[in-house]
């Protein structure tokens, strides 16, 4: 069931739109935010909402890089894997990343902490290399500098 | 050197508050919409300004207005549209402006609206530019608190409103028709062309919409005029644009500079050249769905009449520069593994096509390529060429591809005769993840 908050937060997204479906992408967002991922029963809820179908709400949910249809950990490291990144080594900052949490591209740390997902250009490119973790981006990122800039995602 | 579009962005990177931005000359020109500038006034001043679309199209942005049916009779409501998905690799130039400087982006959404008589805007920001919705959710706030949006502009009887929508992360959704089923709530991909948006767009109304970096270009052209805005630039083609660069130079970083300006000059005069120990070898002008252009193309000017059809075009104008220390193949190798992840899926031969490309491109780095495969290359560049997929995605895919083989040649073919990589740093890297 939707929380009266999550409700009251679609309700303000549908208001931007002539057609509610218009803020499927808002509610997905915004249930992600609160839940983490999006679940099977997540998506009948939004469905119900915008009063859409659920496939309607899957086939955009599944579309997208930044939509969660499984569990992620307590955090995401996005790292970028485009050309200016991958110029400036880009994959050994994988690697490092891999070695410290044991989390390789696509996977959970086993404590649950964080999950390493590829991303395309984070549109950094002048500080290349560069990686998002949750909203904060970080440039000019060397394998040196990986556990500081973790540091603080708990 | 003028630079309307970034002289004010602070350099710490803060951004611009209302007043700030009201105080230079900000939301100035909205006067001149209430003392009589009607709507086919601004589009023919956008049209003699000489505006092309700064979406790597380089599109005639005033005559894109005037497909819009307009008077009484015209469908309403009407749709303008700022496309902030900016996913082309080596791209970001509109996250410069968009963080720097938001209420430009807003000034320019009003008079776009005005000019095709919108009265709704949607800006369509990608996912990733967490700081840019933040900074322009606030300055659309500041703009409604003030009264540019969301009540009749004094004297016209003109009212917008503005919103801005957070996408999720696709390639595809910068694609205009994309975009347009993207924001509908639909699964993002193309639509078929015609009917085009300035006639049938989001929800079937008339629909314009305009790269982000155009948009900004609007006020000065109504505050400074079309005779002003053409010498801003060294070329026919009108204004300043923020050119930048990428890859191993002594300075990456972003300059807005006149129209026509050479790569040779931003790679030498503003990047400082190439960095220490590495040599250049070619560059990609705008994106990584643009040709290749070496040493013999640097003085050409980069703006979208100047560089010949064979060569190519100029795309978003931030170049990424490829070093003698990269390898050719394993570059493009890079480039396609991202346009196969994120083709939409929606026509055979993109779908299918650029997924082989990749593997072609990976027997090549480790070793296991022959002849046969370099002319598949060649032959998947034509049978994803323009005119044979649903929507320009994979024949931008196609353009590094294309001109790699025809400047790297030798590169190609000594992978297959040395049965590897030369550059050969490990090619755990080109793992593809589709
Ligand atoms: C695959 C693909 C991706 C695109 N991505 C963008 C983009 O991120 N931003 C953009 O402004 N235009 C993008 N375009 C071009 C748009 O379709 C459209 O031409 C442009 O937004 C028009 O604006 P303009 O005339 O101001 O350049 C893309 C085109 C294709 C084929
Ligand atoms: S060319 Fe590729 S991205 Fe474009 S419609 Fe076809 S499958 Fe989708
Ligand atoms: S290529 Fe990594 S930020 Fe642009």
């Amino acid at each position: 069931m939707l929380s009266d908050t999550e409700r009251r937060e679609l309700e303000d997204a549908v208001k931007h739109y002539p057609d509610k479906r218009g803020a499927t992408i808002d509610a997905l967002l915004t249930i992600q935010r609160r839940r983490g991922w999006i679940s099977d029963d997540t998506l009948l809820e939004i469905a119900q909402f915008l009063e859409i179908t659920v496939e309607d709400v899957d086939s955009v949910a599944t579309f997208y890089n930044l939509i969660f249809r499984k569990p992620v950990g307590r955090h995401v490291a996005f790292v970028c894997d485009s050309i200016s990144c991958w110029i400036k080594g880009c994959e050994q900052v994988q690697e490092q990343i891999n070695t410290l949490y044991n989390a390789d591209l696509g996977q959970t740390s086993p404590d649950g902490r964080l999950t390493v997902l590829p991303i395309a250009c984070l549109g950094q490119c002048e500080r290349a290399p560069a990686l998002m973790i949750d909203q904060d981006v970080y440039g000019d990122v060397t394998p040196e500098k990986i556990e500081q800039i973790v540091e603080k995602y708990k | 050197m003028e630079r309307p579009l970034t002289q004010h962005i602070h350099p710490d990177g803060t951004t611009r508050t209302l007043r700030e931005y009201v105080k230079t000359g900000g939301y100035r020109c909205l006067q001149r919409l209430s003392s009589g500038l009607a709507p086919k006034d601004l589009q023919r001043l956008v049209t003699d300004a000489g505006l092309r679309g700064r979406g790597g199209g380089g599109f005639l942005t005033g005559t894109k207005w005037s497909f819009v049916p307009m008077g009484a009779d015209a469908p309403k409501p009407k749709y303008i549209v700022a496309n902030g998905d900016e996913m082309e690799p080596g791209t970001f130039k509109d996250r410069v402006l968009m963080e720097g400087d938001p209420h430009g982006l807003v000034e320019g959404m009003i008079l776009a609206g005005y000019a095709i008589d919108a009265e709704v805007g949607y800006i369509f920001l990608r996912g990733e530019y967490h700081l840019s919705a933040q900074r322009l959710t606030e300055a659309i706030a500041e703009a409604y608190a003030a009264g540019y949006l969301g009540k009749p502009l004094p004297g016209t009887g003109f009212r917008f409103d503005l919103h801005l929508h957070a996408s999720a992360g696709r390639y595809i959704c910068g694609e205009e028709t994309a975009l347009i089923n993207a924001l509908e709530g639909k699964r993002a991909v193309p639509r078929a062309k015609p009917p085009f948006p300035q006639t049938v767009g989001l929800w079937g109304k008339p629909t314009v919409v305009q790269n982000v970096e155009t948009l900004y270009n609007v006020p000065h052209i109504v505050n400074q005029g079309s005779d002003w805005y053409h010498r801003l630039s060294r070329t026919q083609d009108g204004g300043t644009k923020i050119y930048g660069i990428s890859g191993r130079v002594v300075n990456p970083g972003w300059w807005e500079l006149p129209l026509g300006t050479t790569a040779r000059e931003v790679l030498e005069r503003y990047a400082g050249g190439m960095a220490d120990g590495v040599r250049f070898r070619g560059l990609l002008p705008g994106g990584i769905s643009t040709a290749f252009m070496t040493e013999e193309h640097l003085d050409l000017p980069l703006d979208f009449s100047s560089i010949p059809p064979e060569v190519g075009r100029l795309g978003t104008a931030t170049m990424i520069v490829l070093d003698d220390h990269t390898c050719p193949v394993g570059f493009v190798l890079n480039l396609e593994k991202f346009f196969a992840r994120e083709s939409c899926g929606w026509c055979t031969p993109c779908r299918e096509g650029l997924p082989w490309v990749v593997r072609i491109l990976m027997s090549f780095e480790e070793g296991r390529a022959t002849k046969d495969d370099l002319s598949l290359l060649e032959m998947h560049a034509k049978w994803l060429a323009p005119g044979h997929t649903f929507c320009g995605l994979a024949p931008g895919a196609m353009a590094p591809l294309q001109s790699a083989l025809k400047y790297f040649h030798d590169d190609f073919e000594q992978h297959i005769s040395t049965h590897g990589c030369p550059w050969s740093k490990k090619s755990s890297q080109q793992r593809i993840l589709v």
